[in-house]
């Protein structure tokens, strides 16, 4: 039998934690048939290969790339870019990459504010005010920092994306799926779904997968956890009065957090056919809240102190909203437009 | 001729960064730069978020260690709202976090740092990854290193309810008690972990000081600091992972002091340069004086290392003898102090003898019978104000403060985080690395790249955590400029 052609594999990490290449890591054992299937040509959390390599490689010439983190500098710019060339199917790997995840709540403040923030803070010491500079030139040293976007912004807005595979992060199970259909592709024995689908997840939310009993409830508030007596173990969380973003977010984590008795905070971002998460929350909120007086409506929403948070915690980089609604960060997504195009 | 050394990327490191070495007219080393190249500004963006989402939300600054992020957060919340979580609660977190420490010190020693420590400075190219430290130690030990792994993960799961980025721990407790029968699956782990752990200090025994030529590199005079160390100690002393007083020795030995969590701003401070993202933290009574060694010098150097060198010894039996052993061969006694271990690659030692101290303190944890309570949350009753909780992340103290107003939202966040601790120290590092290896513009050794990325590894260092804002590669380049700034040569190791 004549052995297979392995297919060449890249894993990439832009502006992210590190927690989706710990989860791809996790396959454990998996890993080492993964590695008979597919060279690794490119991961640098754990090998040494440049980005000059990469530079080398012809187009289209790495099969599979899991692109993991936001585009949040010049040089993510650059390697999703380099990356998209080089790759014959490109995916959009974990929350940053596909929807911004919860460092696009970033957006909701300026830039400047973001390093004003970290550079005043109440245990640094800088009476002269210093800011990292893009170019720093001293005694003939110059040095160059790569400058930061005006705003976070998804894999899917600078380049174009063949897959998206949601999760912070992708659970490990979802991934062996993901990485065992791409293979099959290749050799010929599966077909992939259109270009743009979702892999690796459900097509309905999690509350279809959560265990928790459910009873068509009218809830009077919303309640925050520390204010609550120990909750009732089987019990729907959001019927206990926990704001539980089960209802709008896709399944496919197997409702880990609410098993564990945490509400869904809405990593898997949004479900089959719905454009915009926050939306799509809200209209289930509204749907199951008790409040026919204005009185009422105001007393419910007291129980969602930060409304932007609660329904756009890992999406708002990726929604239709993108960035807060003031004048700067408008003028902001208006600057980074223009520099994407360039 | 001014000479500049690039080297790109960085590799099996956790983060971001990237070094520049300028040469002077004589072609020796005039200054070393490690820059960190971005910033995500979670003390900005969490403000206005509830304070019980801040274990969940900061999780996100590190997905090597989210489980650090996630009780210093939730310790912070605590003390928002001035609750003590149920004594089972603090056990559950305990437990979660000595499993974390386990798998996270094996992950590094055997898949970042593995690669230098146990084939050395000399093995080829090709052979320099976990796959050909597998190979060294035989193919058992490398499955049995994903075992590790894995039943680490498997305890963070049932504890934390997730393996990346726990979900559980909330101000006053946690969302989750344990059942007999997990607590039953984890004991089986923890006695696993427990061998596991001894079998690696044999191992480092064996490859390690057993073999001269990785001996001299790892305990070489190259990699030697002399600085202040700090890490949190229990009320006997000894190294604490989640709750305690911060210790501070100096070089010498002699105590400096010892803070509790919430006094950390009257003794660190943080110093800022324009051509980084990141600060350098420093003792604020000894002040900032640039990055040199020495008693005048208020740099200083956490992990574990540091922690070791801030202790007097480890809780647990065969830990404490571990810790013994470790200082009665590379320290002495002068004057009368215990002198600390001043050279980096003793990390690699320090982290083993913490991996045996978490493994033993699981069996102690899970033969306590309140393991089992379902007596896990406290409910608060005061009005929240302001809060700081401190834990030992595997790289260094890490300090979360927040400040809430009546509602518990957050309005206002600090951060100092492990890895940034050692900026400094590992700033010097690279430099003393450098200026070892370098000579009138001749690199002395081939293995430059190498020896500096182990100066490197050595303080396991994780940028993606240290700036609460980078994003994941490590990109190290060395780029020689001459004197006029012109690159004259950037040196990749292929």
């Amino acid at each position: 039998m004549t052995p297979i052609a392995k297919h060449r594999f890249a894993m990439y990490w832009a502006s992210s934690c590190g927690g989706c290449d710990i989860s791809v890591i996790n396959l454990g054992e998996a890993i080492l048939d993964f590695a008979e299937h597919f060279d690794i040509v490119f991961w640098p959390a754990l090998m040494d290969a440049k980005y000059a390599d990469v530079e080398a490689m012809d187009d289209g010439s790495i099969d599979l790339t899991l692109f993991s983190g936001s585009i949040r500098t010049t040089e993510n710019v650059r390697l999703a870019r380099l990356l998209r060339q080089k790759s014959a199917v490109l995916v959009a790997f974990g929350s940053c990459a596909t929807e911004g995840c919860i460092p696009g709540l970033a957006n909701l403040t300026a830039t400047d504010d973001l390093i004003a923030t970290a550079f005043e803070g109440p245990s640094t010491d800088n009476p002269e005010h210093i800011r990292p500079k893009p170019n720093w030139a001293s005694n003939g040293f110059e040095l160059e920092l790569p400058a930061l976007l005006p705003i976070v912004n998804t894999l899917d807005q600078v380049v174009e994306v063949d897959y998206r595979v949601p999760g912070c992060p992708p659970e490990t199970e979802r991934i062996a799926e993901v990485v065992a259909l791409v293979g099959a592709a290749l050799d010929g024995k599966a077909t992939l779904p259109p270009r743009g689908s979702v892999l690796g997840a459900g097509h309905s939310t999690v509350c279809d997968e959560c265990r928790r009993e459910r009873n068509v409830k009218r809830l009077e508030r919303f309640s925050r956890i520390q204010a609550l007596p120990p909750l009732q173990p089987d019990l729907c969380l959001l019927e206990q009065g926990l704001p539980c973003n089960g209802p709008a977010t896709r399944d496919g984590c197997g409702a880990k957090c609410p098993s564990a008795g945490a509400p869904c905070i809405g990593c898997y971002g949004a479900a089959d056919g719905v454009t915009d998460y926050g939306a799509r929350l809200l209209s289930a909120f509204a749907s199951v809240v008790d409040a026919n007086e204005a009185d009422d409506i105001d007393r419910i929403l007291d129980g969602l102190p930060d409304p932007v948070g609660q329904f756009y915690r890992f999406s708002l980089a990726g929604s239709l909203l993108r960035a807060a609604r003031t004048p700067r960060q408008q003028a902001a997504l208006a600057g980074v437009a223009r520099e994407v195009a360039q | 001729m001014t000479t500049r050394l690039t080297i790109d990327p960085i590799t099996r490191l956790e983060g971001h960064g990237k070094i520049e070495i300028f040469l002077d007219a004589n072609g020796d080393v005039d200054r070393t730069y490690f820059q960190i190249p971005e910033l995500r500004g979670f003390e900005a963006f969490c403000v206005g978020r509830p304070v019980e989402e801040m274990p969940s939300l900061t999780s996100r600054i590190c997905g090597v260690c989210p489980e650090a992020h996630h009780l210093a957060a939730a310790k912070a919340a605590d003390a928002v709202y001035g609750v003590t979580p149920p004594r089972p609660a603090l056990m559950l977190r305990e437990l979660m976090y000595d499993a974390f420490y386990v798998t996270d010190h094996t992950t590094h020693f055997y898949a970042l740092s593995g690669p230098d420590v146990i084939l050395g400075p000399d093995a080829p190219v090709a052979e320099r990854n976990i796959l050909g430290v597998i190979h060294k130690v035989g193919g058992e030990l490398g499955g049995r290193v994903i075992d590790t792994r894995r039943a680490g993960h498997r305890v963070i799961e049932i504890i934390g309810g997730r393996r990346v980025h726990p979900c559980t721990a909330v101000p006053g407790g946690m969302t989750k008690s344990l059942s007999v029968a997990e607590r039953d699956e984890i004991a089986q782990i923890a006695t696993q972990m427990l061998d596991f752990a001894s079998l690696s200090l044999e191992i480092f025994d064996q490859i390690v000081t057993g073999n001269p030529a990785t001996r001299d590199l790892v305990l070489s005079d190259l990699f030697r600091h002399e600085t202040y160390y700090a890490g949190l100690v229990d009320e006997s002393g000894k190294v604490a992972f989640l709750d305690g007083r911060i210790n501070v020795v100096a070089p010498d030995g002699e105590a400096l002091g010892t803070y509790a969590p919430a006094e950390y701003r009257d003794w660190i401070a943080e110093h800022v340069e324009p051509w980084t993202y990141l600060k350098f933290p420093y003792l604020k009574q000894i002040g900032w004086k640039g990055f040199v060694d020495g008693k005048d010098s208020g740099v200083y150097c956490v992990g574990p290392l540091g922690r070791l060198n801030a202790a007097t010894g480890m809780a647990t039996p065969r830990a404490h003898e571990a810790y013994e052993r470790y200082f009665a061969t590379l320290s002495s006694i002068v004057d009368g102090r215990r002198q600390p271990v001043h050279l980096r690659g003793a990390s690699h030692w320090a982290r083993l003898i913490e991996m045996l101290y978490a493994a033993e303190r699981m069996i102690e944890l899970v033969n306590d019978e309140e393991i089992t309570s379902t007596d896990v949350r406290a409910v608060p009753t005061a009005t929240p104000t302001e809060g700081v909780g401190t834990v030992e992340a595997p790289r260094g103290t890490l300090t979360h403060h927040y400040w809430t107003d009546d509602r518990g939202i957050v309005t206002r966040v600090n951060l100092i985080v492990g890895t940034t601790n050692n900026y400094a120290p590992i700033t010097m590092s690279i430099d003393r690395a450098a200026r070892g290896l370098i000579h009138h513009g001749v690199v002395v050794d081939n293995g430059l790249l190498d020896r500096i990325e182990m100066a490197f590894r050595a303080y396991d260092p994780c940028f993606g955590c240290a700036t609460h804002s980078l994003p994941g590669q490590m990109p190290l380049e060395v780029t020689l400029r001459g004197s006029d700034g012109a690159t004259i040569d950037v040196i990749r190791r292929d």
